[in-house]
């Protein structure tokens, strides 16, 4: 069944920020809108060719995964882990407040 | 023209046998570049960083190293220098996918591909501009700049690695490392007269390639000629336990099919015309080199066959939900917490955690970088993944059996590899539809991860580059180095040189005169 | 604000409990799921990190086999499907102590399909918990709330963020929905989750400490009206990481809802935090397509594949399981239920074993190890194993009793010397001059002596009234300083009241 093209509206462009933690502005929003309703327009159909019968594929090689042994490498150090830190205390990476589920 | 003029317009390899016959340095090859670097750079704009210290120490090195022990067990491409996109992961190099959101980062490692050259004595002399995020197909969409394209300085030199190609094309490096997920190679190497590969999916590791669309990333070379690019794939391509993806086989004999193919014997090779890559949306004078292309392969003995691959229209739908839905979650991680840029929010609103990472990224991500992050949230998202994402999934596996069909009755498959020449900045800024066309001929390669690479096949009507592609089978990168090798040749000998001989090269003019020896 | 609560034992009358457990279990292998980052509790902060557990751009991940095998393991001892392709997925969401703002977990190609686990209750029955999955994913860093109240997250300035956690992998095991426990609903669920900690260490795939955070579980509960009647909305209670937590958080979910269905109310479906201080629930945020993961597989990551003949391998190193053994060890040693769930408890079972092969007997060995040694380490604070006494050292000071060298005082003086650091039994025997005073002419005289100014006792003992015993013993003692032998005492006393 091939589902109807979708049209996005400011609100949803705004929520799809959300989910994306994109603070976008509304003007911003306005114009995803009109470009995303273009894009969506010529892309929804993939539909008309992804039959049933069609296996879908992640990744273009098939291969199956080489499991590492369990041995440990030199870690980076504190000093470089953190080095491109934008704000760090005692050793740690700071954040500003966390709210409990964000 | 200038010795130094004289030295930088070789190709790679005759760099290598200057090299290894004493008659230059590596230093001597470092330094040449970075003044032409010096001289290029105000009207071409290609790297984003110049690492000259690094590369000159690299230099030295590696010459001490030929003193004391000579070359053996060093590849044939040691000691040249070598740009690399700023997509790639460099220890103590500054390496910001040209977005603001990476601004300032220093990588404390190397990706595997800077390893290996590192191993092999090629000094890296710098970073060369892409659009953000590798995101683009015109190098416009750079946090930073914009790269001018070397034929004409008023135009684009394509992207994402518009750098690189324009890097390698105005000779301010004899070689370059790209990254192509939807032809960011090929494309600018089209536009720029450049030579630019795409290996097999998993043929070079991509640990260190900083992550666009992981399924669909792969870095390669981006050269002069189709030897050098031969022999650079030869140094980074291979296994790496480092990558899930990487395919575990020695690489194939690369360089070795390159020299084949300069003799020019095409005879027994079946080269397959794509029916759906040309026609409506091509330019003529596009057509009309690659027609005289195709014409030459035949000429030297290539039986030319129509195959027809039904699914490559839905190719480039395809791409833009896969690309997108991976760019989303691959870009999740830049939310200011661990390195790159950190903006608070504005006063008024909650100064928490998710409020810094929204405001971080609404100031640090361009605008294209936004619109795929907004689409491929859309396309994951639970009401649509079956619709969008699971179809385009559905969508690769057809035009991998497209390529299977097409490989039974041609050996190599040929297209032009962008429907135009190079644009004019802001041409197609402000309509993504039209921008995404330019990788129409491209894609397909990224979504069946088959080896692809583009030559220059001569000047279009206006006077700028066109492109020729070659597809090969999955892991046979070997099959279309031939073919290219010879149409190169082939070409060559009809242009009385390499194309950049109808190049011209104003910011070469200052250079010192005299020997650098 | 206190919510309404049903009496429990009405809820459950009126109500049948349905309920679902999301265990969390790290695994102990040396290096993270993804990269070859060392893993050590306690470390030093942002120290055991590479470029792909700090989720740096451009890094990879690449499976650790023994994260794999482990796993394997665990879905072999719960008895699940173990499918020879699986498939790692992202699971898209922000959170600052996730270095890639998503999660490697696996989704419609878990490494471990459906299975099942018997679990025993108190009165040793069984309730068979049925699982629906077993997959392999990887943890997050740690978030140390500053500013604020107790660390905690309310009212906290910022936060420090420690990687090191990032990236160790953990089994997470879900059951399906469980029906037909009735009142009993928390204490299968602490049943269960006690059986998996077992199992995990019978396997050592996993310290499995709550303290440590090395178990959590997600608590889901909802209740309707009988088996027929549909199901209601349920809660999800989250992070759970005490076996008591577990089960009041059932306790309390199933009183509050109750009450809320009984008032007219709805139950909304949301996460909610066990909270040890209140001893209830508090109710988060009400789920919206926020918690629309975005799953996809990871397109870093190919199938991973692990052999029928590897299954087998590793099916044929599975230790006996728990329940199993216990059921052995219990018979073997004559406990009844109640003895040998102490044990377990006070995770005893293993030094009992090690001490019954080195000589003592079964009940010997479990009064010293749940006795004197278990008093003791709940003192320090440690556990039994990390106490200075050996199994070998209690099976040689129950010998030194059986030998009649030592009575019960100087034998817990002995173990408390031992434990005291002052060495092997026989070093502290030695030191202290240990020695029971029992047939020579000392404790005669002692006893005589005892009688003698006891008269009143000796009258008491002769009419037949054997109460008074101990006063005599207890005299002979001070007068030995302890090193007679109560036994020996009472047959000398009884010996001279049946003389006289």
């Amino acid at each position: 069944m091939i589902s109807s093209m979708p049209t996005f509206t400011r609100e949803e462009i705004k929520h799809l920020g959300d989910l994306a933690r994109i603070a976008l502005t509304d003007q911003e929003a306005d114009r995803l809108k009109g470009e995303l309703n273009v894009i969506a327009d010529s892309i929804t159909k993939v539909q008309e060719v992804a039959g049933d019968d069609v296996p879908p594929t992640a990744n273009p090689i098939p291969l199956e995964a080489y499991l590492r042994p369990d041995e440990a490498e030199e870690p980076l150090t504190q000093e470089a882990a953190l080095s491109g830190a934008p704000v760090t205390e005692s050793g740690m990476f700071v954040a500003p407040r966390i709210l409990g589920e964000e | 023209m200038s010795a130094q003029e004289e030295l930088v317009k070789q190709s790679a390899s005759d760099m290598a046998a200057q090299l290894r016959s004493g008659q230059v340095s590596s230093r001597e090859l470092v330094q040449a570049h970075l003044d032409v670097i010096e001289a290029a750079e105000p009207s071409i704009d290609a790297f984003l960083q110049v690492s000259a210290d690094q590369a000159l120490e690299q230099a030295d090195a590696f010459d001490q190293r030929l003193a004391h022990d000579g070359a053996e067990g060093l590849p044939e491409l040691a000691g040249v220098p070598i740009a690399i996109k700023d997509m790639i992961v460099t220890k103590g190099i500054p390496t910001t996918a040209a977005s603001k959101i990476l601004e300032g980062w220093v990588p404390p490692y190397d990706a595997t591909v800077i390893k290996k050259l590192k191993t092999a004595g090629m000094p890296i002399l710098g970073k060369t501009n892409l659009d953000e995020f590798a995101q683009g197909s015109s190098t416009e969409h750079s946090a930073f700049k914009p790269t001018h394209n070397p034929w004409d300085t008023e135009r684009v030199p394509g992207g994402s690695g518009g750098g690189s190609a324009s890097a390698v094309g105005a000779f301010e490096a004899p070689l370059a490392l790209g990254t192509d997920t939807g032809g960011s190679i090929r494309q600018p190497g089209s536009l720029t007269g450049t030579v630019g590969v795409k290996p097999t999916y998993g043929g070079v590791s991509r640990f260190g390639a900083i992550a666009m669309a992981s399924s669909l990333d792969q870095i390669g070379p981006v050269s002069r000629t189709v030897l050098d690019a031969a022999l650079l794939q030869e140094v980074i391509g291979g296994y790496d336990r480092r990558d899930s993806t990487s395919i575990p086989n020695p690489v194939p004999p690369l360089a070795q099919a390159a020299r084949q193919g300069q003799n020019r014997d095409l005879k027994g090779l079946k080269v397959g015309l794509v029916k759906e890559l040309g026609g409506e949306g091509y330019q003529p004078g596009v057509e009309a080199r690659f027609n005289e292309a195709v014409s030459l392969l035949e000429s030297m003995g290539a039986e030319v066959v129509q195959v027809s691959c039904p699914h490559f229209p839905y190719a480039l739908a395809a791409y833009y939900i896969i690309m997108p839905s991976e760019v989303s979650s691959n870009l999740a991680r830049y939310d200011g917490m661990r390195y790159g840029l950190r903006v608070m929010p504005p006063e008024g609103v909650p100064q928490t955690a998710a409020n810094m990472m929204a405001a971080t990224r609404e100031a640090g991500f361009g605008d294209e970088v936004k619109r795929r992050i907004i689409l491929g949230i859309y396309a994951l998202s639970a009401g649509y993944y079956d619709a969008w994402y699971g179809s385009a999934q559905k969508v690769r596996t057809l035009v991998i059996r497209d390529f299977e069909k097409a490989f039974e009755q041609a050996d190599v498959l040929v297209s032009p590899t962008s429907p135009t020449t190079a644009f004019r900045f802001g041409e197609k800024m402000d309509d993504p539809l039209a921008m995404y066309l330019n990788d129409v001929a491209t894609i397909p390669a990224n979504l069946a991860g088959t080896p692809a690479m583009s030559i220059p096949a001569g000047l279009s009507d206006d006077g700028l580059p066109v492109g020729f592609q070659f597809f090969a089978p999955q892991m046979r990168d070997e099959v279309m180095y031939r073919p290219a090798a010879a149409l190169e040749a082939a070409l060559e000998e009809q242009w009385g040189g390499p194309i950049s001989k109808k190049l011209s090269t104003p910011w070469l003019d200052g250079l010192a005169q005299g020997s650098t020896k | 604000m206190a919510e309404k609560l049903m009496k429990y034992a009405d809820a459950v009358a009126k109500y049948d409990p349905v309920f679902g457990l999301e265990v969390h279990v790290e695994l102990c292998t040396n290096t993270k799921l993804f990269c070859p980052a060392h893993i050590e509790f306690g470390g030093e902060p942002n120290t055991q990190l590479t470029p792909v557990s700090l989720g740096l751009p451009g890094s990879l991940p690449v499976v650790n086999k023994t994260a794999i095998d482990y796993a394997v393991k665990l879905g072999l001892a719960l008895h699940c499907k173990v499918n020879e392709w699986s498939q790692f997925a992202r699971k898209n969401y922000f959170y600052p102590d996730m270095p890639r703002d998503y999660q490697i977990s696996q989704y419609d190609k878990p490494l471990n399909g459906e299975g099942y686990l018997d679990v025993e209750l108190d009165d040793g029955s069984i309730f068979r918990v049925p699982i629906e999955r077993a997959h392999v994913e990887d943890d997050a860093g740690k978030n140390t709330h500053v500013g604020g109240a107790d660390g905690r997250i309310e009212g906290a300035d910022h936060s420090l963020v420690d990687y090191n956690r990032a990236g160790v992998p953990l089994v997470e095991i879900v059951t399906k929905p469980i029906e037909g426990a009735g009142a009993r609903t928390p204490e299968v669920a602490g049943a269960y989750v006690r059986a998996i900690r077992d199992i995990v260490r019978a396997l050592g795939i996993s310290h499995a400490r709550m303290e440590q955070g090395n178990m959590r579980a997600d608590v889901n509960v909802s209740l309707h009206a009988g088996p027929d009647a549909p199901l209601g909305t349920r809660s999800e209670t989250k992070n759970v990481n005490t076996f008591k937590g577990i089960e009041k958080t059932l306790t309390y979910e199933i009183r509050r809802q109750a009450a809320l269905l009984e008032s007219g109310g709805e139950v909304l479906q949301e996460t909610r935090h066990w909270d040890e201080s209140t001893q209830t629930t508090a109710g988060g945020r009400v789920k919206t397509d926020a918690n629309d993961y975005r799953y996809f597989p990871d397109p870093d990551l190919v199938m991973v594949h692990v052999t029928k003949d590897h299954i087998e391998e590793l099916r044929a190193q599975m230790p006996e399981m728990p329940r199993e053994r216990r059921a052995r060890l219990k018979k073997e040693w004559d406990f009844t239920d109640r003895q040998m769930q102490d044990a377990v408890n006070a995770d005893a079972v293993d030094l009992i074993e090690d001490t019954v092969k080195a000589g003592a007997t079964a009940a010997g060995a479990r009064k010293w190890w749940l006795g004197e040694i278990s008093r003791e380490a709940n003192a320090r604070g440690v556990s039994l194993q990390e106490l200075p006494i050996s199994a070998q050292d209690v099976a040689d000071v129950e010998q030194l009793i059986a030998d009649g060298k030592l009575n019960d005082k100087l034998a817990k003086q002995t173990v408390s010397g031992v434990l005291a650091g002052e060495g092997k039994p026989a070093e502290v025997v030695k030191k202290h001059g240990y020695q029971v005073v029992s047939d020579d002419g000392a404790l005669d005289a002692a006893v005589d002596q005892a009688l003698k100014d006891n008269p009143d006792i000796v009258a008491k003992l002769k009419g037949g009234n054997m109460k008074p015993m101990g006063a005599i013993i207890g005299a002979v003692m001070r007068a030995t300083k302890g090193q007679a032998d109560a036994k020996a005492v009472s047959k000398i006393v009884m010996e001279r009241i049946a003389k006289s």
